[in-house]
């Protein structure tokens, strides 16, 4: 009878038909129609219930310093207003969507000024309820904001710098980090140029002290994945103000007669961490060479043309909502907001502790249209996620690159990892 | 008797052709190919393309109307769901759907397709004869999974970034529970006695089973491969025979498709496939099960039956979408 399952007469062809009774067919020619519709297998009913979970709140707070500048080389770098804050009013809006069907709502507050400001407004802040807060600050401000906070149940995600020392000897354990280090970002576009086998590097630095930072993280990567810094030149023209009637035909002049005479190199890596000259050097190198670093091959937390793994349903979302292309400090603090609401929907409460125990364990992750779920790491919550390198107009790859391995996790060959880590808070 | 005789002979001739084959019988299976605006038409049976043809663009989600008359395509770039004769491959109407539909599936009654949208964290229900929007369910963000109960009274629908399978009921179309699953939910697929739903998470990892009576968690099921890292199993595309007994999971760019036991959730075997593997599609006699292998350009045959790889047929770029015919 075991045949009578299957859809055709075929299969009955091993088991000698020849054999088989006339009145077994003309039974099997009567069954097979019944059987094709389905009725042997009569689907479970499914009751359906109304029933409301419990209400959550989670409030949240932006803090962005204000800051005293120079403006960005390309009039499409210069600042907006909102950088930052759109990204986390996405990830809000994102929460609120979720929460919708939890009971859940998302409120966010944001506030600007200096960092005395901040560290008032937040403590009146956090007094009435906001448990996590986004900061937007420089590294030496993220600290005296950090210890200011110290004893009070607030969590701060730093999404406003890259510094490593803020990660590192000056940890804080009230600061969890969405923003990509330097090292994290001169590791992800070194393995992607020994990928290339481009590991011969004319490395130009800066005149400021951030730039010295970046120079350093990328000789630390040169070091790491079996680059060589053929040459090391600084960059100490003074370029002014952003922007003059002309301009080009002095920059044409200076970048060539700058790059003159250098050892032989496959790739110019530019150090220049306020973006206020990098920009000069594609297509005006002494020899055809190309750029990379702060200019030309860049890596970054985000770009805006990334389409990869549901991105472009991300991009549409942000334009809508901000009326402007995204930067990678938005995604940065959407990021930090996505956390805070994954961790609300998992843990459907918005007790302080609860969420933040949470947010900090291995068990914890959030997809941020990377491919891989990232989390925090333990030893300094840093954010584990892959990076992207790109032009300014399209992706070119994303790091880690194939290849590279490691023994926990491939994420962490980006930055610092935990047998380097100076920082003592988190262990403490 | 004399009856019963032609009977005999009919059957004979029947069991002739089929010698001649070496698997089922040949059924007509269409892939849509992400990347180039096609679909590739492939015989079950010779395992070859045998056609491809233009469509919309970035074709992505496929089904077949109920009578196998027409295929039905989200082409997300065009923002619209597009309608092909099955036969011909000739274009024969769009149908509305809201912006960048990715996945659908075709209510029971063969007249309601349910088409979600990621842009709009909307599910759209459109009438396919009259091809007007009957009307639009909100849902969480960034809607992809269809999975219809076979009764048809509940549809599921995942939403990748808010982790959720939505039950919605489809008399009213408002959704009457949630289920938080794990992260960046697919796929979700009902077994035929309506007795267990799975859930896949490609961030996360795993597939939830949930009992569809009480929407709760039954189990999950995790997966290891020797050699591949963790990161690299991104469960997407779920099928589970008729009699309910077994699952076939993509894994992604695990490149492999995971066999599990539906009693125990364990998993059986990994069957390596063509690269980033994603949604599969069972011929009607579940003799055989498609993959389509988004980074390697292919799609892999498996032998459903001894759980092997038997046949790798290059299709288009990016292939995403499969669906065979009913006959």
């Amino acid at each position: 009878m075991a045949f009578l399952s299957t859809r055709t007469a075929e299969h009955t062809r091993a088991s000698g038909w020849k054999t088989v009774s006339a009145a077994l067919l003309f039974a099997l020619a009567g069954a097979a129609p019944a059987l094709a519709q389905g009725t042997s297998t009569e689907p479970a009913p499914i009751p359906i219930p109304s029933a409301q979970p419990e209400g959550v709140n989670v409030h949240i707070l932006y803090v962005k310093e204000k800051r005293q500048k120079e403006l960005p080389l390309s009039l499409l770098d210069q600042p907006n207003p909102d950088d930052g804050i759109a990204g986390a009013k996405l990830g809000i809006a994102d929460n609120n969507t979720t929460g919708r069907f939890l009971n859940q709502t998302f409120h966010m507050d944001v506030l600007e000024g200096d960092v005395d400001e901040l560290i008032k407004g937040a403590e009146e802040k956090v007094a009435s309820g906001d448990s996590f807060v986004i900061a937007d600050m420089e590294p030496a401000s993220l600290l005296k904001f950090a210890d200011a906070l110290k004893d009070k149940p607030a969590l701060i995600f730093n999404a406003g710098n890259a510094d490593d020392s803020v990660r590192e000897e000056n940890c804080r354990a009230n600061v969890l980090h969405t923003a990509p280090t330097r090292s994290m970002l001169a590791d992800a576009l070194a393995q992607y140029l020994v990928w290339k086998k481009w590991p011969n590097w004319l490395l130009v630095v800066g005149p400021s002290p951030n730039d010295q930072l970046l120079a350093d993280a990328y000789k630390r990567a040169a070091k790491k994945f079996g680059a060589k810094i053929v040459e090391e030149r600084h960059f100490k023209i003074d370029t002014g103000n952003r922007r003059a009637d002309g301009g080009y035909e002095q920059i044409q002049q200076q970048i060539p007669q700058f790059m003159q005479g250098a050892k032989d190199h496959d790739v110019v890596v530019v150090a220049d961490d306020d973006e206020v000259f990098a920009d000069y050097f594609p297509f005006r190198t002494w020899i055809p060479r190309p750029i990379a670093g702060s200019a030309g091959l860049v890596p970054s937390s985000w770009h805006p043309a990334l389409e990869l793994w549901g991105g472009t349903q991300f991009q549409n979302r942000f334009k809508k909502l901000s009326g402007r292309i995204i930067r990678p400090i938005d995604y940065d603090a959407w990021v930090a907001t996505r956390a805070i609401g994954e961790a609300a929907t998992r843990k459907q409460t918005s007790d302080f502790k609860t969420l933040r125990d949470y947010i900090r364990s291995p068990e914890f992750q959030v997809a941020a249209f990377k491919g891989v779920a990232t989390n925090f790491r333990a030893w300094n919550g840093q954010l584990r996620e892959p990076l992207l390198v790109s032009t300014p107009k399209h992706l070119v790859s994303v790091s880690p690159q194939v290849g590279f391995l490691h023994q926990f996790s491939v994420l962490d060959t980006l930055g610092l990892d935990k047998p380097e880590s100076k920082c003592k808070a988190y262990t403490q | 008797m004399p009856r019963f005789s032609q009977a005999l002979s009919v059957t004979v001739a029947a069991l002739l052709t089929s010698s001649y084959a070496t698997s089922a019988s040949a059924y007509t299976a269409y892939i849509t190919n992400e990347k180039d605006n096609t679909v590739s038409v492939i015989d079950t049976d010779k395992m070859e393309v045998i056609k491809t043809a233009k469509v919309g663009q970035r074709p992505r989600g496929i089904v077949m109307s109920n009578d196998g008359k027409w295929i039905i395509i989200c082409t997300s770039d065009d923002d619209d769901v597009k309608i092909y004769d099955a036969k011909t491959l000739e274009y024969v109407k769009s149908l509305p759907s809201g912006p960048d539909p990715e996945l659908l599936t075709l209510h029971p009654d063969g007249k309601r397709l349910y088409v979600a949208n990621e842009d709009d964290n909307l599910v759209t229900v459109v009438d396919i004869e009259t091809s007007r929007v009957i009307t639009e369910i909100p849902v969480g963000v960034e809607p992809e999974g269809m999975g219809m109960s076979p009764d048809g009274k509940v549809l599921v629908n995942t939403s990748e970034t808010t982790n959720m399978a939505h039950f919605i009921d489809t008399a009213n179309h408002k959704t009457f529970d949630n289920v938080l699953v794990d992260s960046r939910p697919r796929v979700a697929i009902f077994n035929a006695a309506q007795t267990q739903l799975w859930v896949s998470a490609e961030i996360g990892g795993t597939v939830t089973v949930i009992n569809p009576a009480d929407r709760k968690i039954v189990g999950k099921v995790n997966f290891e491969i020797p050699g591949v890292e963790k990161e690299a199993i991104q469960p997407v595309g779920i099928r589970i025979t008729k009699d309910g007994k077994t699952a076939f999971v993509a894994l992604g760019p695990a490149n492999r498709v995971a066999v599990i036991d539906t009693a125990t959730l364990k998993v059986l075997k990994y069957i390596l496939v063509g690269q980033r593997v994603w949604q599969m599609y069972f011929t009607p006699d579940e003799k055989l099960l498609l993959t389509t292998n988004g980074a390697s350009n292919d799609v892999t045959v498996i032998d459903v039956a001894n759980q092997k790889a038997i046949k790798s047929i290059k299709v288009g770029r990016y292939p995403w979408g499969v669906v065979v015919s009913p006959n």
